[in-house]
């Protein structure tokens, strides 16, 4: 299971940095979010904008801290899962070996 | 990406969140009853949140030059079943409107719509579906969590069409112009979400084949 898991994984990167040598010269990577608001003014020039986000991060680096802190939280109550579940497997297997010897 | 605050009509905004609310009430009482029910769930539902929680994190460059993120939705789909889903897309959605002026207020009802609705019900629909019709789980998985995940940004491309027709195309010409920005950047994501959550997956027949026979989420699958 774990070399497939590592192929699979293999795959998920090659995904994310193909692109990033592909475009490299000539993409600027923003997000679709941006474009579509950008095709919007396109297709209905007037559009007014009725309401905007009741707070914003003050700059691009405390947005990116806190997509960093969405994503560790996250990643770090799966690994703690994980843990707990593998401990749990793994201390399950000791005993049941202890009781048969 | 999802729909940002202000850029869909007032009415939209209360004719999606008519639509959305009613999963979403329906959601929390089967969490609740789940939880309820089986007290030994609660860590792997948090932990399928926490999924949602990072995948939505991770703004991942495509072939079109652009970025986007996956939305992780598909393992909780397939685990707990969609409505279960459309709360905790809802948690995932409010934290990021409310904190990273990603997506919005007004516009959440929409967001739950295409990311915590039709995603979890197609992301369901095909893991249920597919091995009934001979496929394996793995594959299953992987399709559930690929298509969960185009198929929402299918919705918002279709959404934003809607309330933003093409004065020459309609509302078909203006959805292929979304569809170009939102659906194509998304599909290497999707396969990447689809990839990552057979790993999951995985894991989780390795070290959790008791929570996963409670949830009868191997059905189907040999033991």
């Amino acid at each position: 299971m774990m070399k497939r898991n590592l192929l699979l994984l293999l795959g998920v990167i090659v995904l994310a940095v193909g692109p990033l040598i592909f475009h490299s010269k000539t993409a600027k990577f923003s997000g679709s979010d941006d474009q579509a608001s950008e095709l919007i003014s396109t297709i209905q020039p007037g559009y007014h904008r009725w309401a905007l986000p009741l707070w914003q991060p003050p700059s691009a680096e405390i947005e990116s801290l806190i997509f960093a802190v969405q994503a560790a939280l996250g990643a770090g109550l799966l690994g703690y899962y994980f843990g707990r579940r593998r401990g749990y497997a793994e201390g399950k297997g000791a005993s049941e070996g202890r009781a048969t010897h | 990406m999802h729909i940002m605050e202000g850029y869909l009509p007032a009415s939209h905004c209360v004719a999606w969140g008519a639509v959305s609310a009613p999963f979403v009430v329906a959601g929390a009482m089967r969490v609740k009853k789940v939880v309820r029910e089986h007290p030994e769930v609660k860590l792997l539902l948090a932990a399928s949140g926490a999924y949602v929680f990072v995948l939505s994190a991770l703004k991942l460059p495509s072939v079109t030059g652009s970025c986007s993120h996956p939305t992780g939705t598909g393992l909780a789909a397939a685990l707990f079943g969609p409505t279960v889903t459309t709360v905790l897309s809802a948690i995932v959605l409010l934290f990021q409107a409310l904190l990273l002026a990603h997506g919005g207020i007004t516009t959440l009802g929409a967001n739950i719509f295409s990311m915590g609705i039709v995603g979890p019900f197609v992301a369901y629909g095909l893991y249920r579906g597919l091995p009934a019709v001979g496929l394996g789980v793995p594959a299953a998985i992987f399709a559930a969590a690929t298509l969960g995940d185009l198929s929402t940004y299918v919705v918002t491309s279709f959404q934003l069409a809607i309330a933003f027709p093409d004065p020459a195309g309609g509302i078909l010409g203006a959805a292929v112009k979304f569809l170009g920005v939102f659906a194509f950047t998304q599909v290497p994501l999707a396969i990447s979400e689809g990839l990552l959550t057979v790993i999951v997956w995985n894991l989780l027949g390795k070290y959790s084949r008791e929570e996963l026979s409670t949830l009868g989420a191997l059905q189907g699958r040999p033991a």
